[in-house]
């Protein structure tokens, strides 16, 4: 099931249109994934950080969720310092860790955080209701949309058809171990899955065919025009576009 | 009670599934007329759900003639005017309930009706309120319990001011507390409605008369008689303590 913890709110950013969060967000994090040098990507950071804070987010429900994010970043550092080529700063056997490779995992952890957190702060601010409206106001293709809005919608249906195949598997004595046999039966499980889903997708059409679809997105969530949103639009795309060329110029 | 406007009328309706030669449905005759209260009991595999989805155009007869509301309907485009007129409560309320709240998906057939958003959300509320589920407006439709989601996808169905509903399964799943609120909701209906299920306390609470299916034919009240039979235990004070 998909929670959605950081979408309720009342902060500003909770208020703020989603066609507007959109944009903001991708022009930033755009911006952030294009910089070079370090100071500039601390900006983005210090950015990141205010909007988290004007978000009004619980920074401890924050930081789990860069969790998965913190095991992707250890294998960067894992791997980068002792396979990039450069000036050696450590030795050991045949074992070295070069500076270049130790400035790009840096480097790569400053801007992954970044943009995590700018879509936190943006995008997770939102139900995912809400994400497809914007995005649909955003102009992109309606069957996009659908697809977001079906995928969330759905996919706890399929977990849980998932988890009531497998108990039957378990009920009568499966135990995954590595062998064939286990191997077959996922794969039992994935067939299965597909075949449900696909049979549950011709059905929901049928359903909607029931009810005068055609083709059309339609939706509920009305957004009184506000002055701020478009202030808050402009200040971000003009901030990150300032960062950019300022990099452009003074590095 | 039924007047003598006939709103559906299934004439000789043959349907077999594709690639299989076995007739799921076979020269089938059906007439539901303005008022009519009709329950279905039929055994698995007799081709229930196979009828309701032929009335709706979603399933195309091999041969035989649909007419509903006096038109003859063949092709895709005849019945798009006629879906929204006929309301369908699927067996599975998952399949009906897609938006992700419950709002949005109560309004998503006036919308495409071409009610303005305001004019859909007012239908979609009011049809809420009278089925008491007025509290849920806002919910998340998947976090929904199973009564509920039943509940809300018979609101979806009723926000389209269909003249007849087919309901089929209505009660599958559900525990006594939902089935008696839907014997009420029924039964204050003022529409026609066709009921397929397979308990009898259910149907005779809510339909007039109680029709069958057997070899792809619907056999009517003068064909079959449903009956309760009473019966006598030796098995001690207690014989059915799990009810």
């Amino acid at each position: 099931m998909i929670e959605e913890p950081f979408a309720s709110g009342q902060s500003f950013i909770h208020t703020m249109e989603p066609r507007i969060k959109i944009p903001a967000a991708f022009a930033l994090s755009l911006a952030a994934a294009l910089c070079k040098h370090f100071p500039v990507i601390w900006v983005y950071l210090l950015i990141s950080l205010i909007l988290v804070f004007a978000a009004q987010l619980n920074f401890r429900a924050v930081v789990k969720r860069l969790k998965p994010l913190f095991w992707f970043l250890l294998m960067i550092w894992v791997i980068l310092p002792l396979t990039f080529e450069g000036r050696e700063v450590y030795r050991y056997g045949w074992v070295r860790i070069t500076e270049p490779g130790l400035l790009l995992s840096a480097m790569i952890t400053f801007k992954s955080v970044t943009i995590v957190l700018i879509f936190t702060a943006l995008v997770a601010t939102m139900t995912v209701a809400s994400l497809g409206n914007g995005l649909h106001r955003l102009h992109i293709p309606d069957k996009l949309v659908f697809l977001l809005l079906m995928c969330y919608r759905y996919i706890a249906v399929i977990e849980d058809e998932y988890n009531r195949l497998l108990r039957a598997a378990k009920f009568r004595g499966f135990v995954p171990k590595t062998n064939l046999h286990s191997y077959k039966t996922f794969a039992y499980l994935a067939g299965m899955l597909f075949v449900r889903a696909s049979l549950r997708a011709q059905r929901v059409h049928k359903a909607m065919l029931c009810r005068g679809f055609n083709g059309k997105f339609h939706t509920l969530d009305v957004y009184p025009p506000n002055r701020l949103n478009f202030i808050f639009l402009t200040a971000m795309v003009c901030m990150s576009m300032g960062l950019f060329i300022g990099e452009q110029i003074w590095f | 009670m039924a007047d003598n406007t006939c709103i559906i009328r299934l004439e000789d309706i043959s349907y077999a599934y594709p690639g299989t030669g076995a007739k799921v449905l076979d020269h089938l005759n059906l007439e539901i007329f303005q008022g009519d209260r009709i329950g279905m009991i039929a055994p698995n595999g007799t081709g229930k759900t196979t009828l309701l989805h032929t009335i709706m155009g979603l399933c195309k007869p091999d041969g035989g003639t649909i007419t509903i509301f006096g038109n003859t309907l063949k092709q895709e485009k005849d019945f798009l005017p006629v879906r929204s007129k006929i309301g369908l409560l699927f067996q599975d309320s998952d399949d009906q309930l897609f938006c992700p709240t419950v709002m949005e998906d109560v309004a998503f057939g006036p919308l495409n009706l071409g009610f303005s958003r305001d004019e859909a959300v007012d239908m979609a509320k009011k049809t809420l309120e009278g089925l008491g589920m007025g509290a849920f407006e806002q919910s998340i439709t998947h976090r929904l319990s199973g009564g509920q989601k039943r509940l809300v996808a018979l609101a979806a169905v009723l926000a389209m001011n269909p003249r007849v509903l087919l309901l089929d399964e209505p009660t599958a799943g559900l525990d006594n507390t939902v089935k008696e609120r839907l014997i009420r909701i029924l039964n204050h209906l003022d529409i026609s409605y066709l009921v397929i299920s397979h308990e009898f306390d259910f149907v005779s609470a809510v339909t007039d008369k109680i029709y069958s299916m057997e070899n792809g034919r619907i056999l009517t009240d003068a064909d079959i008689q449903i009956h309760h039979h009473e019966h006598v235990h030796k098995h001690g004070l207690h014989p059915h303590t799990y009810k």
